[in-house]
């Protein structure tokens, strides 16, 4: 392998700290959006949505005038629902028309599109639509639902319960050794992804090739074209999916949305060009669809705190529907396997309800399942340590699985395949000076200051494929990556990648992967990505496996493009492929050398400089790649926060917060640590200020962002943050993925340090996000049981 | 999230202004449109044409006497905090103004803008209400003064007949010796408050007064504990200033009356030590 400087200074293959190539385009506000495209006679879409959480549609009036603008679920009789099977044991499967029919399940629900000029037009339209639902008890809170007598989401199952899964551990042991019982209940609040760009979709019929080309701004195109062929009932070749700029996903744009297959319907239908573009208010109320968790845990510890066992049950609030290909079950799924995290633990017993409620489909957001675990379980570490009177770190590192015990497999068969966890919490620590904080602390309570400190520890299985994901039961399933490399005629490099990049910066990241074989400049490097048309399939940029898998397979073609380039230089060079190397971009034989475009020329355009024997195959290759192992590769990471909490306000202020993290092979450290800050601010907003709330009747109060409060940059702390380089064995170039990670901590890291801060007063929080009114409520309840007050 | 259409006129004069509201059909005047924008936009506002009054100049003029200082309902809350209007009151007018949303906000909103949407929570009707401001009206039949009190009889309401616009705020001078607090409590640099205490005291004319506000309707007035702070020239501590908001409103929930509370004594001791 190649590192280091080169022939002509060429220094960005792996590893390289290098600004990203999107950025001019981003910065400069050239990139082009769905928003931003206009073709010929294109029309805007707006959606009539439901109005109530649960009813029954009686009829829907369209307005007389102007006529073939309004179509509804009768119109789209040629289309199948949504439908994601699962082979997991008591799934149930939910059909969701994309528009609905019959019955309407959460406020936000489509029921008819109307197209029109411009969009107000189409709102205009909309609002003449007359609607006429016959309200049903609609179901607000998952664990009321899963009540006997609830009304029923979906009327043939008997009950809401899309599925119900168990570890079933032996706990009595634990139980009976424990010296330390600690029983906790936790919540997580129901959350909207948000990302910058809305989702937005463009279709038309396109002539020529006899394709509905469909611009959708989406992380897995690939899917997106399976999943529309498959609802309007075509062949795949005659569906073209291209992902342009995507403005961030999260998981928000990971599935199959019902707007896509409708908008896709309509363009057929009408011969023109649709767009529909997400706007702010529809997200927040038909886009609340993620994070809702509610914990019982009791965790038995020895004196020490080392937990001897743990028994859970965890019910996620998955809303009406079954998105596709992830289906509602993902969540629970993962919560059951993941809540154990990074700890070696031997008794785990934990139930998982996956619960239907009128509410947007569950849809996984960057950590999936993890915020909510992380939360629970660092919480409960958090509790023991107070219970055993010990230093909550020091009762991490206890429990912590240690680096001679590597090569791992947990309780719940995770397969941890290499690291040193331990060393992660010492380095937080001292990033975070626990030893300076604790003096600290005293003397700012003496003044009546309230500072508390909290650490927050996971492991994030990323790229995990085939067997993980048939595991979960899913309808779809990851396996190989493909990846195409070429030299085109002027010599420069051209990767083409079925995945995607929505702001993580894998152009820049894929072509460095090129550039480490190649040795060209990732300047001369072009990337293209998420369109259906002319990359190789791929499942898509989700689970944190764009950089193993998408990296991967580019390694794999690129290191084959350069063997076939030094065959074709030998030839030019008079001498033996095993006596050339590449430099700089050149192929380079003792003192002679030739330059890629002086290669490319002879196979392109000049042929007649090759030998006839010369390997057809040419200066193009589409490689596959999976990791040795399918089982996922785990980073890990401990976070800590210092926070300062006012008792008088509830305001908690962020005084300091540290990252480490381990990733393996920094292919880019500048975008890692991007992507550590952008998931740290999610992570700040899932643990501090985001939250969809409902009246009683399932009416979304946050619909606008004056409501659904987001942290902003002057809410965020400056991060600090440490890293290593454990490779891992399985991966090419020791790669792990890093996306999700940093959005998973947080929660932990900031409600342990308000607990910490709120000890002195007996409060303790146990639910996200900590708002100020939950801290001023917790502080006024344990004022009340202590009898103090100013 | 697009309006409804609407007509749009510009007028030059406060009384084509008039005119242009008493032309019939449903019409709004456009301020600054920070709160109006979002209306439309979520079509909870449906007027059939918009008279935008942002190029009068009766309207961007400030005023003042040796009484009072009248400053026209166009003035925008930058320009307040950048110190272009005289001080009734030494700072307090702009520092308020700084702590308004986000400069880009400020640039557009305008202070009669504020007063006339009568957010519980927005920043101008309680400090109008704690300095005793009058507003100043103009109406075909002439126009007349309100105090804050009948202005504002509840949460996003007023008391503006129909086809009268708000001219001008007249914020009374006080002496040199008064002085003034104010507290807020938000979550996020930018964003509404859920807690307002200010506190205005001039003891040369025998003036206290303190107002709660983001409370749940308009603000809350309390003359108990502005008599007290006046004879004992402390803050009252949380307990009492939680007992007093019960009396005053008594729907208001624990934590709520904790926050108003909080910032209420900041603002008192922020003054007065
Ligand atoms: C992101 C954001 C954050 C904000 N944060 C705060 C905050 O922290 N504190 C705060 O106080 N405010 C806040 N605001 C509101 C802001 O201060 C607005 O500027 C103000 O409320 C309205 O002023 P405007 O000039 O924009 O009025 P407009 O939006 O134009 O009008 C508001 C209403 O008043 C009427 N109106 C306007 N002028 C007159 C007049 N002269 N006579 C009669 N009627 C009139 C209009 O018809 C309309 O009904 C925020 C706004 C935004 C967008």
């Amino acid at each position: 392998m190649l590192t280091g400087r080169h022939w002509a200074n060429v220094n960005t293959g792996i590893g390289a700290r290098i600004q990203r190539k999107e950025d001019r385009r981003l910065l400069n506000g050239q990139a082009r959006f769905v928003g931003d495209l206009r073709f010929p006679r294109q029309w805007e879409a707006a959606f009539v949505r439901s109005p109530v959480a649960h009813g029954r549609i009686v009829r829907i009036v369209k307005p007389e005038m102007p006529p073939n603008r309004v179509f509804t679920s009768d119109d789209l009789s040629d289309v199948l629902p949504i439908r994601a099977e699962s082979s997991l044991p008591t799934y149930k499967v939910s059909d969701q028309n994309p528009l609905a029919k019959d019955k309407v399940r959460f406020v936000g629900e489509c029921i008819a599109i109307c197209i029109a000029p411009t969009r107000a037009e189409a709102e205009d339209i909309a609002e003449s639509v007359g609607v006429e639902i016959e309200p049903l008890p609609p179901l607000v809170d998952a664990r009321a639902a899963m009540e006997a007598g609830a009304a029923s989401v979906h009327e043939s199952w008997g009950d809401n319960l899309f599925l119900t899964t168990e570890f079933d551990g032996d706990i009595e042991t634990a139980r009976a050794a424990a010296a330390i019982v600690v029983k906790r209940e936790y919540d997580t609040a129901r959350q909207c992804m948000v990302p910058m760009e809305g989702k937005g979709t463009l279709a038309m019929w396109d002539e020529r090739s006899d394709q509905i080309v469909v611009y959708t701004s989406t992380q897995v195109p690939h899917l997106i074209r399976t999943g529309i062929a498959q609802c309007l009932q075509m062949d795949q070749g005659r569906v073209r999916v291209i992902a342009p700029e995507v403005g961030g996903g999260f998981g928000y744009k990971c599935v199959l949305q019902p707007e896509e297959i409708t908008v896709s319907w309509a363009a057929k239908a009408t011969g023109r060009p649709i767009r529909w573009t997400e706007d702010r208010r529809e997200h927040l109320v038909a886009g609340a669809n993620t994070r809702q968790h509610h914990y019982r845990v009791t965790a038995y510890a020895d004196a020490n705190g080392r937990i001897l066992g743990l028994d859970a049950e965890i019910i996620v609030d998955v809303g009406a529907y079954s998105v596709w290909p992830f289906t509602a079950c993902l969540e629970a799924a993962q919560a059951g396997g993941n809540l154990p995290g990074p700890y070696a633990l031997d008794a785990y017993r934990c139930k998982t309800y996956s619960v239907a409620t009128n509410k947007p489909p569950f849809t996984p957001y960057r950590g999936v399942a993890r915020p909510g675990v992380c939360f629970a379980m660092e919480l409960t570490i958090d509790a023991i340590a107070r219970a055993a009177g010990r230093e909550p770190s020091a009762v991490r590192k206890d429990n912590l699985v240690a680096a001679d015990q590597m090569p791992y497999t947990n309780v719940t068969g995770k397969f941890y395949d290499s690291g040193d966890y331990r060393q992660g919490v010492i380095e937080a620590e001292e990033a975070i000076d626990l030893h300076g904080f604790r003096p600290r602390q005293r003397a700012a309570a003496a003044e009546g200051r309230f500072l508390g400190i909290g650490f927050s520890c996971f492991t994030e299985q990323s790229a995990h494929g085939t067997k993980v994901f048939s595991a979960w039961g899913l309808p779809l399933v990851p396996g190989y990556e493909q990846a195409m490399v070429k030299i085109t005629p002027s010599g420069s490099v051209e990767v083409r990648s079925g995945n995607h990049s929505f702001g993580q910066g894998l152009e820049t990241t894929l072509a460095q992967v090129a550039s480490e074989w190649l040795t060209i400049d990732t300047d001369s490097i072009s990337v293209t990505m998420g369109d259906t048309g002319v990359t190789p399939y791929s499942t898509g940029a989700y689970a944190s496996r764009g950089m193993v898998m998408a990296g991967g397979a580019v390694s794999k073609a690129a290191e084959v493009l350069a063997k076939r380039v030094k065959i074709h230089a030998a030839h030019l060079l008079q001498c033996q492929p095993e006596d050339v190397h590449l430099d700089g971009g050149r192929a380079v034989h003792r003192g002679g050398s030739v330059s890629f475009a002086e290669i490319a020329r002879a196979w392109y355009l000049r042929p007649d400089q090759l030998p006839d024997d010369v390997d057809t195959a040419g200066l193009e290759v589409t490689e596959g790649y999976r990791p040795d192992i399918d089982t996922g590769v785990f980073t890990y990471a401990t976070h800590s926060a210092i926070v300062e909490v006012d008792v008088e306000t509830g305001l908690v202020k962020i005084e300091d917060y540290a990252i480490f993290e381990d990733c393996g092979r920094r292919v880019n450290p500048m975008v890692l640590e991007g992507q550590a800050y952008g998931g740290a601010a999610q992570g700040i907003g899932t643990a501090l200020f985001e939250e969809v709330l409902y009246d009683r009747n399932g009416q979304p109060m946050t619909s606008t962002l004056a409501d659904y409060i987001l942290p902003g940059p002057t809410e965020l702390p400056t991060f600090q943050l440490r890293h290593k380089e454990t490779l891992s064995p399985y991966t090419r170039h020791g790669i792990k993925g890093i996306g999700e990670g940093a959005a998973i901590a947080p929660g932990g890291a900031i409600v342990n340090a308000i607990n910490d801060a709120l000890r002195l007063l007996g409060a303790e929080l146990t639910e996200i996000p900590a708002t100020p009114e939950k801290v001023l409520a917790a502080v006024i309840a344990a004022e009340r049981t202590s009898g103090t007050k100013e | 999230m697009k309006p409804v259409g609407f007509d749009h006129t510009v007028p030059e004069t406060l009384d084509a202004a008039i005119d242009a509201l008493g032309a019939g059909g449903e019409v709004k005047l456009l301020g600054g449109g920070q709160s109006l924008g979002p209306m439309l936009n979520l079509r909870l506002a449906r007027p059939e044409r918009l008279v935008d009054i942002g190029r009068i100049d009766d309207l961007r003029s400030t005023a003042a006497t040796d009484e009072y200082i009248e400053i026209g309902a166009g003035v925008t809350h930058a320009e307040i905090e950048d110190g272009a209007v005289p001080d009734p009151i030494p700072g307090m007018l702009p520092y308020v103004a700084s702590g308004i949303a986000y400069r880009a906000v400020r640039n557009r909103g305008t202070l009669g803008g504020s007063l006339c949407h009568a957010d519980p929570a927005a920043d101008w009707i309680s400090v109008m209400t704690a300095l005793d401001a009058r507003i100043v009206t103009a109406a075909s039949d002439g126009g007349r003064e309100i105090d804050m009190f009948t202005f504002v009889p509840g949460a996003y309401r007023t008391n503006l007949a129909p086809g009268e616009v708000v001219r001008a705020v007249r914020v009374p001078r006080f002496s040199e010796g008064a002085v003034w607090g104010y507290y807020k409590t938000c979550r996020k640099t930018g964003e509404f408050a859920s807690a307002i205490g200010v506190f205005v005291a001039d003891p040369a004319k025998a003036y206290c007064r303190v107002v709660f506000g983001a409370a749940a309707g308009r603000p809350l007035v309390s003359p108990t504990l502005a008599r007290s702070i006046a004879e004992t020239g402390r803050a009252p501590d949380l307990a009492a200033l939680e007992r007093e908001l019960e009396a005053l409103e008594p729907a208001l929930s624990e934590v709520k009356a904790r926050q108003l509370a909080v910032a209420l004594r900041r603002a008192v001791s922020g003054a007065i030590g």
